[in-house]
Order: structure tokens, then sequence, then C-alpha cells
């Protein structure tokens, strides 16, 4: 068939889009890969790094360490989070709302954060360091602990999910066969949220095992593969090792990634749109123990978040406890001060506006083009790829990409732009999927009729398409935002002294003893994100409301 | 009438199943054409060719004497409306029906003016500045059927507009669509599955089945003329009988020997007989009578359709037959009662398999 203005354009974006991801992903894992199998002149050595790597007991005793956390704290996040989740979908307790608020706080703030508090909580001053009867926080059990409060969300949301599709047609059926609550639980309610909490158990290991925050900053001298990086990079400037510890960082990721792609591919068949939403029955007893569980729950997040918010104002923990904003005077310390802070704010607007403007745009053209059928799965595919990469391995991979001295792109290296690249494609993947399940809510024959009426297919994207997707794009907007203000391990090999951020600062003033100015950072992180949250809800409730009035049947 | 649309011998393949098997047909000028057939047998297939949303993998289409085989969906001249009527939900109907208008460089007014004709035209003036949320389904129908018609297309193509819709408000926009049709003179091809739709609306109908035509013509031939087996079964309801050749004019079925008005080739051959064509018979005048028993009778309003056990010679068979409603109810039939019924001659037609 002859190619319309229509098909060219189109071909036009996705080449972008697509040479976007592999400028931006693709060409720097192969940098990194290639360099693990240098030399420090740069020749081909074959497997000699990983030779000495595996020869390294030391080294090889970080997998070790680095799988006992994950699954660990796989295990723990899950139960906590299953219960927590079949409290919100399948109890009329009072306060769900504020429940989940509450649980969502984690995902507001920079992960090491937790590990700034518990350090407050039980360090070697902390206020209940009795409780952990003279075992130390540093190590294992801190690592655990901020891990499972750093993942909690994460995992809450997706078995969520998975528990509310759950269709009460057989809740129906069940009771009307007289089955008992139990057995209902096993036969109906598990086998639905199956795949729900195997996929949640994926990305929680997934995150434990790729983040870095945590361990560099509670880990003591418990070492694991991504502080391995981070060390082999900054402290001893062994780049080779670097990417030979990432390739083996990337293999775990890699599986974990691949087996969640399954796992979400058989979800989606359980979900028929004929599905009838479950409405809990009434249980006086149930609920209060579901309520009961809750609140110790959100109690132990907020004081993990009130200890930081604590320890920010005093002014000297812990012999001067009179509150000042002592702590908040960046300017005074290492980190970049003040700066740092607004270099976050416009770095994650950037990425905001930006990751939005891109992933939107891609995921239209892989929905609704009507052409090219091979590179919108090509497309699809490179969109897929930034979940399966660790955000060190990335931003390591970036120096060895951008910085190369032959790379015409080598000016971008330590601009703020390469932050910003490095942290959409970061973030690329699950920005991608929201926009998909978004766009395939959207009859497709909307494209056949404005072709039929010879429009342009942009007129239809920003007339018709936009605007109905206008949720899903703020809510990718604010994804974006948020993880651009809490990342750490994607940015902090590739900052520089002009483009120092807010959550780089809080890792370097803990390193540098100044934990409480770190805790005050942290809190200014949280404050913001939480900010722009309340302000996106008050968005979508009123103005929001004017812009989709068209949804709702009265004038 | 002119020759407007020229479908030559297109075959559609995804990947090894053949969805059109050589499709030929032509569409006049102004006419009304509907494509029917069951479920998966090609129809929506073969519109989406048409329009230019699926390409072929062999042969041509014409459009008024221009090939329009290769050219992308926007470079052809037609509107479409769907089932799922597709009105875009955040633009009221008067922006809905001008959408096609506006990059004609026509003015304001001028764009106003189609609108409201428009909406005159399906009833609608009432609903002008309405989003689709707040329409029913049928008005939300006539809406997409103005927003197809709005840039006055050479040819309209309707994908089961009717399917989703209430019995009562199809039977309504049937009618209507048709009146629309003939009053603008639009050529019209409506893909379908409903046979009443076709039969009521279409000035000819091409019956589809596994990717090929079975039979094209007018409701009433292809109603009372079944080419095939497969017309006279999916076009109402029939009898299908497989029949030997006796002589030229008298076959067996079952071992009775028939008398036959058809033109009799093949030795063995299937015929069709519709129920509202056998007659109960008191008198010996009739041909072709045979006795039976009543195993059941279906009220259907006005008829009433009997399923009869006919002792033909060699054994029994299961014959349908309408009755009037008035005719059981004066002779007070009941089931298990005896009956004569007689096979008229001019009622057994040959069909191919």
């Amino acid at each position: 068939m002859k190619k319309s203005r229509d098909d060219y354009l189109t071909l036009f974006f996705i080449s972008i889009i697509g040479f976007y991801i592999l400028i931006s992903l693709a060409f720097p894992m192969y940098a990194i890969l290639s360099k693990s199998f240098e030399n420090k002149d740069g020749e081909f050595i074959g497997l000699e790094n990983y030779q000495s790597y595996f020869e390294n007991s030391s080294l090889v005793y970080s997998i070790y360490n680095s799988l006992f956390v994950s699954i660990v704290t796989m295990v723990i996040t899950i139960s906590l989070a299953f219960v927590f989740a079949y409290a919100l979908t399948k109890s009329r307790m009072a306060g769900k709302g504020v429940f989940r608020s509450i649980a969502m706080i984690p995902i507001l703030v920079p992960s090491l954060l937790s590990g700034i508090s518990l350090i407050y909580l039980f360090g070697k001053q902390g206020v209940f360091r009795e409780l952990l009867m003279g075992y130390e926080i540093y190590g294992p059990i801190g690592i655990i602990i901020a891990e499972v409060f750093y993942t909690f969300p994460h995992a809450l949301l997706i078995i969520v999910t998975a528990l509310s599709i759950g269709d009460a047609r057989l809740y129906e059926a069940a009771k009307v066969l007289r089955s008992k609550s139990i057995r209902t639980f096993f036969t109906v309610t598990l086998p639905s949220a199956k795949y729900g909490v195997i996929s949640a158990a994926f990305v929680v290991f997934t995150l434990v095992i790729t983040d870095f925050g945590i361990p560099k900053v509670i880990g003591g001298n418990y070492n694991v593969l991504a502080v391995d990086v981070y060390k082999q990079v900054i402290g001893q400037q062994n780049f080779e090792m670097g990417a030979v510890v990432s390739m083996v960082l990337v293999f775990p990721a890699l599986i974990a990634f691949a087996v969640d792609r399954i796992v979400q591919r058989k979800q989606v068949a359980i979900l028929t749109s004929r599905s009838v939403v479950h409405e809990p029955n009434e249980s006086k007893t149930f609920d209060r123990i579901m309520f009961g569980y809750c609140s110790v729950i959100s109690a132990l997040i907020l004081t993990i978040l009130g200890m930081c918010l604590y320890a920010s104002l005093v002014t000297f923990w812990p012999y001067n406890l009179t509150l000042s904003f002592k702590n908040y005077q960046f300017d005074l310390m290492d980190g970049g001060g003040w700066d740092s802070y607004y270099n976050s704010i416009r770095m994650a607007s950037y990425t905001a506006v930006f990751g939005t403007i891109a992933v939107f745009a891609g995921a239209y053209f892989v929905e609704k083009a009507r052409s090219l059928k091979t590179g919108r799965s090509i497309l699809h595919l490179l969109s897929m790829m930034p979940m399966a990469i660790p955000g060190l391995v990335l931003g390591l991979a970036y120096i060895f990409f951008f910085n190369h001295p032959d790379n015409p792109l080598n000016f971008l290296y330590g601009t703020m732009a390469i932050l910003v690249i490095c942290t959409i494609t970061h973030f690329y993947t699950v920005s991608h999927l929201t926009a998909l399940t978004s766009l395939k809510q959207i009859d497709n024959e909307f494209e056949h009729v404005s072709s039929s009426l010879k429009q342009p297919f942009y007129k239809t994207f920003f007339r018709v398409t936009v605007p109905i997707s206008l949720p899903a794009i703020f809510e990718i907007g604010i994804y974006f935002f948020v993880n651009a203000m809490t990342t750490v391990s994607a940015v902090v090999f590739l900052y520089s002294s002009k483009t120092t951020l807010a959550s780089v600062a809080v890792l370097n003033m803990d390193d540098a003893g100044d934990i409480a100015p770190a805790a005050a950072m942290g809190m200014m992180i949280f404050y913001t994100n939480a900010a722009v949250r309340i302000v996106y809800v008050l968005l979508t409730k009123k103005i929001l409301v004017r812009f989709q009035n068209w949804r709702h049947k009265t004038v | 009438m002119d020759q407007y649309l020229s479908v030559k011998n297109v075959v559609k393949y995804f990947g090894k199943f053949q969805a059109l098997n050589n499709i030929n047909f032509d569409v006049n000028e102004g006419e009304f054409v509907c494509i029917l057939g069951p479920s998966g047998c090609g129809k929506t297939t073969l519109l989406r060719v048409i329009a230019g949303l699926e390409s072929q993998s062999e042969g041509t289409i014409q459009q008024n004497n221009n090939d329009i085989s290769l050219l992308p969906p926007d470079q052809r001249d037609f509107g479409i409306v769907f089932q799922s009527y597709a009105l875009f939900p955040n633009l009221t109907v008067k922006d809905n029906i001008s959408f096609g208008l506006k990059t004609r460089k026509q003015n304001r007014n001028e764009i106003d003016t189609r609108v409201d004709e428009l909406l005159k035209l399906v009833g609608l003036s009432d609903h002008i500045n309405k989003y689709s949320a707040q329409l029913s389904g049928g008005e939300q129908q006539r809406v997409a059927l103005a927003r197809a018609l709005a840039p006055s297309p050479g040819l309209l193509l309707l994908d089961e507009p009717l399917s989703a819709l209430d019995a009562k408000v199809r039977q309504h926009l049937r009618l209507e669509i048709k009146n629309l049709q003939k009053q603008l003179g639009v050529t019209t091809i409506m893909v379908t599955h409903d046979q009443e739709e076709a039969l009521t609306m279409a000035d000819r109908i091409i019956l589809m089945n596994n990717g090929v035509i079975e039979q094209e013509g007018s409701p009433q031939d292809i109603y009372s003329k079944p080419t095939t087996a497969f017309s006279a079964n999916f076009i109402g309801t029939t009898n299908l009988f497989k029949a030997k050749k006796i002589s030229s004019n008298s076959l067996e079925i079952h071992g009775s020997v028939l008398d036959c008005n058809d033109n009799i080739n093949d030795d063995v051959s299937t015929v069709t007989i519709r129920p509202e064509d056998i007659k109960v018979s008191d008198s010996g005048e009739d041909k072709n009578i045979l006795s039976g028993t009543i195993k059941e009778l279906e009220f259907l309003g006005s008829n009433i359709r009997g399923h009869i056990e006919v002792n033909f010679k060699s054994d029994k068979a299961i014959v349908l037959c309408n009755f009037a409603a008035e005719y059981i109810q004066n002779n007070n039939i009941q089931t298990n009662a005896s009956i004569n019924i007689s096979l008229q001659p001019h009622a057994i037609k040959i069909v191919k398999d």
C-alpha cells in the first residue's frame, strides 16, 4: 500500500524515539559490557577481569550477601504487604484512604533516608538501641529493615491491584455453593492474586538487589554488589572491575525482569472486561483485626519518617535537643548546599516534562499507529528494556559511553541534560506501561474514523487522545518527578560540581558524618514530593474535573 | 445505473489463514448493498479492505473509475460508521460532526450551516451541544452517521451499525438509515450478520461464507431462489433433504417419489423446501402428499411452526411446516395428532451443497 503523509510522520517519530532509547540505553550498555572485557589501557583481554573478580573472595561474598538480604526482604515485604492489601481490598475497616496514603510515604523519600532514620532509632546513640539486645543495626539487620520500608509501597500497589480484580461473581458462586470462607480464600482469592504476588516478589527482589543507598548508609562492613560497584568506581577508580560487578548485578535483575514479564502476561488473561468488582461483606471481628494490623504498620512507617523529621530539627543530637533549623543551613555543609535542592527541582521538572512527552508519544505510536507493524513492535521492545537495567549500572554505562572522547555526544557529559536523559531512561518502562494501559482503553476506531474524515493523526492526537488521557499523563508526570527527586543510583556517577542533586547530597552529607543535615535534606525531598502529590490531588479534583465534564451523564 | 465501486479478484491472507478467497462484485452508484454472513465469514475484513484499513493480498478495487487498491485510507473517498460509534467522547455533537470539515478551508458559517443541516437530517437538532455520554445509543449512532456524511463522501461504509442497539431502536433506525440513504443517494455498503436487517434495508445482498461469496442478488431473490444449501439455511428457516433423480420431473427423498418443477440435472442433489410453502392437505387433489405426526408446535405469533415427523417410504424424518395460528385453533390441533401435508412441486428447489 502507498504511504500517506501520516505513515511518513509515524515513521519519523518512531525513529526518533527508538533512536533516543538506543542512544540512552543500548549503546551505553554495549559500552559497559565491552569495558568489562578490557584492561586499563582499553585492550581486549577476554574474561580476565571476570577471572580476577571470582578469585577475590571478599567480592564474591557480596553476591551471597546481596542474595541474602534481597530474599529475606522479599519474604518479609510480601507477607506484610499481602495482609495490608487484603485489609484494603477485602475488609470494611474504617480509614482505608488514610492507611493507603501512609503506606505510600516511602515512595516519596530517597531510599537511604530510612537508613538514616534507623541510625537515629537504633544506632550507637539511638533512641531504642536496647531493643536490638546487643545486635548491631549496621549490617544485614539495618539493611533489611530499611529495605522493607522502601519496598513496601511498591509491593502493596501490585498486590492491591491483583486482589481487586477478583471477580465478584466467583465469590457469589462460592457463597451459593456454601463454601467456607477459608476455602473461598484458597480457591478464589489466592489463585486470582497469585500472579500479582509473584510479580510483586520479583519487583521487591530487583529493587533490593539493585539498591545502593541503603546498604551504603547502614550496611557497615556488610558488602553487597551495588555498593561494590560504587566502591570500585568512586573509591578505587577501577572502572573495569566496576563494569564486571555491574554485569554480575545485571544478571539477577534480568532474570527477575523476564519472570515478571511472563507472569504479567498471564495476569492479564484473568482480567476480563466482564468481571464484576467484589464488595466485601461486613465482619466486625475481621475488620477490627485488620484495622489493628494496618494501624501497627502505619505507626511503624510514621515512626521512621517522624524520626527523620525530629532528627532534622534537633539542634545537636543527642546533646542539645532544642528544635531549630540549623540543620537546614545546607550552604554551610558539603554536598552542594541549597543549590543541590534547586538543581533537583529543575532536574525533576525537566524529567517530568520531557519524559512524559517522550513516553506518551512513544506509547501512542506503539498502540495506535496504523502502519509499520514491525517498527512499532521494535519500539515496544526497546521501551521495555530500561526496566531490566539497574540504575547504578545505567549510570556507570553513561560514563563509559558519553565520556568517551570520540563520542560526538561527549559535550553532554557533566551537564544537567545527561542527568535528565539518564533519569528518563531509568524510569521509562513503568511510565510506558501506564501510558499503554490508558491508551488501550481508548477505542482504536477513533484513528480509523479520523483517517476516513481525511484528518491527520496529530489532529486526533491533540484534540481527542491527549484530552481523554489527561489523568494518565499527569500520573506519568508525577511518577517521573517524584522518582527524579529521590533517585540516587542512576545519577550518582553523573553529577558535576554545577549539577549536584539533593538526593546525592543526602548521601554525601551522610558520608561526611553530617547525618542531621542529611536527614534534613531528605525531608526537603519529602516535603516537595508530598506537596506535588497534594497539588496533583487538588488539581484532579478541581481543574481536571472542569476539563473532563464530558465524562458525566448530566450537563 | 453507473457502476461506482468494483472489487476484482480480492484475496486476503492473515498468515496462512485465508480470510477472503477471490471476491468479485460491483456496486452501482446510489445502491445500498449489504454484505451478509455469519461471524468469521470475512465480511468485516472485506469492508476494511475497501476502506484501506487492511491491505488485500491480491486483487484490485476501483472506485469511480480510479484504481484505489494501493491508496491509504485518508486518500480514499468514504465515510465510515462503526458498531462502537467511535464518537469522540470529549467533543460535543457539533464538534464531532464538524471534525472532518475543518481542514477543508470552509469558513465558520459554512461549517455551522452544514452541521445544522446534518443534525436536522438525523433529527438531533436539540442535542447540538451535548457530549456522547449524554446521548442514548440510538442518538449516538445517528451522530456517528451525521459525522460520516458531513464531508459528503462518495461511499458510505457501515460496519454492523445497529448491532449494539436494543431491538426496538434497531427496527426504527433501520428504516431511518434506509430512507436517509435514498434521500441522499449515497452509495452504501453495510456489513451485518443479521439477515432481517439485510432483507429489509438492502437493494442487493452479498451473502458470504468462509471467505467466499455464496450468492448475490435482491433480497427477494436471495430468499425465494437460494442457489446453495448455505443460502437457503442461513436466510430464514428451511428444510434440506438429499434427493435422487428419478426422471426429469420427479425425484426420490427417503424412498418417497415426489414431483418437482425445478430443473433436475444431477443424479444426486440437495433440495430445500421452505416451511411456509408446505401445505396441509385435506383432499386428494394435492400432489406429493405424505402423512405424519405433529411432534411439537412452536408459537411464533401470527404463525405456528409444526415439527412434523413425516412417514417417508423408507424412514421417518422431521419436517418443519408453518401453519396459520387460526387454522390450529379452529381445528383444535394438538401435538401427537396425525396430519397430511403436501410438499408442493413448485416449492421443492434444488441447491448446490
